[in-house]
């Protein structure tokens, strides 16, 4: 099985996640209650080694990943890769250049 | 990869068909309910809806946003068997802000894909694009040189072969000539059998997860919940991640494909899980 450390951690993690990813009234998003919902049902069984609970768990950490990586992808486009095109402004500063003003305008 | 293609085409034409009209999206339209001025540039489309919910109809359960249902690119309405899968699609179209990035809605992409079609391709077609992965496999690859890559590769890679040759009484091996590691047909014939058993939307989701993390055994591992999707993506990204403790990470290339591939292989597995599972609840009575 894979090697997930405990069910708490991970739960604590994907509300936290789910709250960045849902806004203001992130408790009463559906995906929250959803997943609350699914860690409460499991929680009590007979058995020590519950294979549902297994599969729950590794699916929290499945959508705990996603959440996790597409917010810290967004973060490094919007960083790095999103600035788009520059003005002519911007252009001409960057080599100590001004744009001429012609108050008449061109031509 | 026609799945960038089919990235670029979104952009031009939005996917979502609505049932009338979409607004004005051009940059500094008129603003909308809360004041909302925010340019985007021609090809994004700000955030037309303010709710996001889902109700269940005959086929599925489908996605509303605000009151009209979504459709996928080829104008289907959009429903989806699993309603933990609906959720998490409406978490996806609920968490865009002012405007909607496509590229961030891995999940939202592969449902269109299993209800579109694109490719055309039937069951058998696609388990055989899978399989045809053994060959060449990443963790079957190995180097000569330099040796502390060698000895890498052994130690991580070789686990992970070990518990599919056992978990699936087949035999892989691994080579480090060019033309990769011998698979025997019986091996493939495994494989075949075993993917057979998924269903279609699920197939859809097994290749995308292959693909992206270009080996078929560290896909089985994921589906299998041997591994983490950290860990899957770390043993296919094994050398890459040598050569940046070695040499430095870059973090706009680097940590960028690294998220991309995290998101992407999150999905995929996320995806193959909910459309092929089925829960039921069981109360037992507390005895004491």
């Amino acid at each position: 099985m894979a090697v997930l450390g405990a069910p708490l951690r991970t739960l604590r993690a994907l509300l936290r996640e789910l709250r960045h990813a849902a806004g203001r009234h992130y408790r009463d998003s559906p995906a929250y209650r959803h997943v609350l919902a699914a860690f409460r049902a499991h929680r009590v069984t007979s058995e020590k080694l519950c294979r549902a609970q297994q599969e729950l768990h590794f699916q929290a950490a499945t959508y705990l990943c996603l959440l996790r990586s597409v917010r810290e992808h967004e973060a490094l486009h919007r960083e790095y890769h999103g600035k788009g095109e520059r003005s002519p402004e911007e252009v001409a500063g960057l080599v100590g250049f001004r744009l001429p003003q012609q108050p008449g305008g061109k031509g | 990869m026609w799945r960038g293609c089919r990235r670029l085409l979104w952009v031009r034409c939005p996917p979502a068909r609505l049932h009338r009209p979409p607004p004005a999206a051009d940059g500094g339209g008129p603003a909308g309910p809360c004041g909302r001025r925010a340019y985007a540039p021609p090809g994004e489309r700000k955030r037309f809806y303010q709710n996001v919910s889902i109700s269940q109809g005959e086929g599925g359960f489908e996605i509303n946003l605000d009151h009209r249902k979504l459709k996928t690119p080829q104008a289907k309405l959009f429903t989806v068997p699993s309603e933990a899968l609906a959720i998490a699609v409406a978490t996806e179209w609920d968490s865009q802000k002012d405007t909607i990035k496509f590229y961030t809605m891995h999940l939202t992409t592969l449902c269109n894909t299993a209800l579109d079609n694109p490719t055309q391709r039937n069951k058998t077609q696609l388990i055989r694009a899978a399989v045809k992965f053994l060959e060449t496999d990443t963790i079957c690859y190995r180097v000569d040189e330099p040796p502390a890559l060698a000895e890498l590769q052994k130690n991580e890679w070789d686990p992970v072969v070990a518990w599919a040759e056992e978990r699936y009484n087949v035999t892989i091996g691994s080579s480090t000539s060019i033309l990769g590691p011998n698979i025997p047909a019986s091996t493939k014939e495994t494989f075949i059998s075993h993917l057979a058993s998924y269903n279609m939307w699920a197939l859809q989701g097994i290749e995308f997860v292959i693909t992206q993390l270009k080996s078929l055994i560290l896909s089985m591992g994921l589906i299998d919940r041997h591994i983490t999707v950290e860990k899957a993506v770390l043993l296919s990204r094994l050398e890459e991640e040598y050569q940046i403790r070695r040499w430095g990470n870059v973090e706009w290339a680097h940590d960028y494909d690294l998220c991309e591939l995290r998101a992407r292989t999150a999905a995929g597995t996320l995806f193959v899980h909910l459309c092929s599972e089925s829960s039921t609840v069981k109360h037992k009575l507390l005895q004491d």
